[in-house]
């Protein structure tokens, strides 16, 4: 195994993953690999998995040893702190900010508790670190305003503003459009393949399919817990099971 | 040092020096007397708040965090004689390790099953402590206090004094806690504890980290409380009343700036002593519950938070 360059290592890899509640299996011997700098897109009905997938990416699940391989490392045993330290960031589907703070203290949460020099840097140098991440996803003009008081686009954007905050290699979108307009959808979706373009590799939970396919590389269906389709949208949109998953028969 | 921290330490000095003043000039023992529970409150309040108020976690184990402290400094007068700053020092060290073990026990449980089990832990040690035969049992135990060392004139100067140190202490400590990284982690797990630990914040080790400062502080303010008394047994030390006391200042102050719990413990510290003073000592608790009531349907954010909203009003016109 010396002949492998680290380049070639997928950044995550899924490996027979199964989760099972009680009786019921969220997910079903799933395996995929996710490449560094991938646009990959997560699609499937309600309850077909897809959360619970990227629960147990970023440890809210616990899972069987080897499962989830992150950067050539078995990250099942770690707590979700420590892989968004090593660079797994999320956004919820349902938002989650802290809302007893204000924009720019959500994102100095991430600054200071993700940067290896948290414990030297000053406040104000964490503070600059955020402004800087909230101009780039054009929220600068909210960064002190409570998050009580924010839209529903304004508050994705923190979500995602956040999860950046966290200097991610893999960023998780659950849903970021979910609710959304059209214009507000496609102000989400050029941030998200800007960020792509800064080599941040990216998996999108979407059930707003133009925004899918026009964003994706890749893409995999999930049904049930299992993967039914898995590849170039236009293949997966074509696929009969995924029709017949999303439309019925 | 930034201004605000200029201006921090010059009133810490300043408090101090004041209460040295006092003890120099005021013959009458009774303010001694009257003002040191009033000093213990503010230190349990400003300790409270740190896991009950900065993390969201309430904390009804108060008195046995308390209690413990005040059988660590009877357990060393009895054996070793220790002096006063030994048996506080000593107190907050087990303090410390208490929280330790109870946020390891307690800690991974939420909401109201958190403070559930923080009774329980009182009572459990309390139970132990009334069937520890060396510590006076359920009998309780008498204490000597030792010869005064200048320049107090009295022994209750210098528990003032003391607890005066660790109001400054605890203060401090608070005031530090909230501006700090700690601080945003805590606040940041309160409002949310899943989109704190994905957001990087280690939930569990900073909980701990806020019970086991917490705790130091209770043990030690609890340290005094033997020499204060002369007599110590289970059932005054481990009262639940520290616990609902301490909660409602911390509540009624406001827990969301340090200065919150201080308020509280001077208002509702002051109000019981003239209320035991004029009425009667029951009617502390009557007093209380009608003021936490009061105040959770009033001001839910406690005094500081009608002062933030009345600025923010004031700051729309």
């Amino acid at each position: 195994m010396t002949g492998t360059p680290a380049t070639d290592l997928p950044l995550l890899r899924i490996a027979v993953l199964t989760k099972r509640f009680g009786g019921f299996t969220a997910l079903d011997n799933v395996s995929v690999d996710i490449k560094a700098g991938e646009r990959f897109g997560l699609i499937g009905p309600n309850g077909s998995g897809k959360t619970t997938l990227i629960n147990c990416i970023s440890g809210a699940f616990r899972t069987e040893p080897s499962t989830v391989t992150f950067a050539g490392e078995d990250i099942t045993r770690l707590p979700p702190h420590v892989r968004t330290r090593r660079g797994i960031a999320r956004s919820f589907q349902i938002p989650r900010p802290f809302r007893s703070m204000t924009v720019v203290e959500n994102l100095m949460v991430a600054v200071d508790f993700t940067s290896a020099a948290h414990l030297s840097l000053s406040t104000d140098d964490h503070r600059d670190r955020a402004m800087a991440i909230l101009t780039q996803m054009g929220l600068a003009a909210k960064a002190d305003a409570r998050v009580t008081g924010l839209s529903q686009v304004e508050l994705r954007k923190m979500e995602l503003a956040r999860a950046l905050a966290t200097r991610p290699k893999l960023l998780i979108s659950d849903e970021a459009m979910a609710g959304l307009s059209g214009s507000e959808v496609d102000e989400v979706l050029d941030l998200l393949m800007k960020l792509a373009d800064e080599s941040i590799t990216i998996i999108m939970i979407e059930h707003i399919m133009q925004a899918v396919m026009r964003f994706s590389e890749r893409i995999m269906c999930l049904d049930a817990g299992k993967i039914i389709a898995i590849g170039q949208p236009s293949e997966v949109m074509a696929n009969a099971r995924v029709q017949e998953a999303y439309l019925g028969t | 040092m930034k201004r605000g921290s200029i201006a921090f330490w010059g009133a810490a000095v300043l408090f101090l020096a004041l209460v040295l003043l006092l003890t120099q000039t005021i013959a009458n023992e009774y303010w001694f007397f009257a003002s040191y529970p009033i000093l213990r409150f503010i230190v349990l309040a400003v300790a409270w708040s740190i896991l009950g108020g900065y993390a969201g976690y309430v904390n009804f184990g108060t008195s046995a965090f308390f209690g413990v402290g005040v059988y660590t400094a009877v357990f060393l007068v009895s054996t070793t004689g220790a002096p006063l700053p030994v048996q506080i020092a000593v107190a907050a060290v087990i303090g410390a390790i208490l929280g330790f073990a109870v946020g390891l026990l307690t800690l991974r449980m939420q909401g109201i099953f958190f403070s559930i089990a923080t009774i329980a832990l009182t009572i459990v040690i309390e139970t132990t402590v009334t069937n520890w035969r060396a510590l006076g049992g359920a009998a309780g135990i008498q204490l000597q206090r030792p010869p005064v060392t200048a320049p107090f004139h009295s022994y209750v100067q210098l528990l003032v004094f003391a607890q005066a140190v660790l109001v400054v202490l605890g203060v401090a400590t608070a005031r530090y806690i909230q501006n700090s990284w700690i601080g945003r982690g805590l606040q940041a797990l309160r409002d949310d504890e899943l989109a704190a630990e994905c957001t990087g914040v280690p939930t569990l080790r900073l909980k701990m980290v806020a019970c086991m400062i917490s705790g130091a502080l209770m043990c030690a303010a609890g340290a005094p409380e033997a020499m204060y008394l002369q007599y110590a047994d289970p059932s005054s030390a481990f009262n639940l009343n520290y616990s609902v006391s301490v909660l409602a200042m911390a509540l009624i102050g406001g827990t969301a700036h340090w200065i919150g719990p201080v308020i509280g413990a001077i208002l509702l510290g002051v109000t019981q002593q003239l209320l035991a003073v004029t009425i009667s000592s029951e009617v502390n608790v009557l007093v209380l519950g009608v003021m936490l009531v009061l105040f959770v349907v009033a001001a839910p954010e406690g005094i500081i938070g009608l002062f933030k909203r009345r600025r923010r009003t004031e700051g729309k016109a």
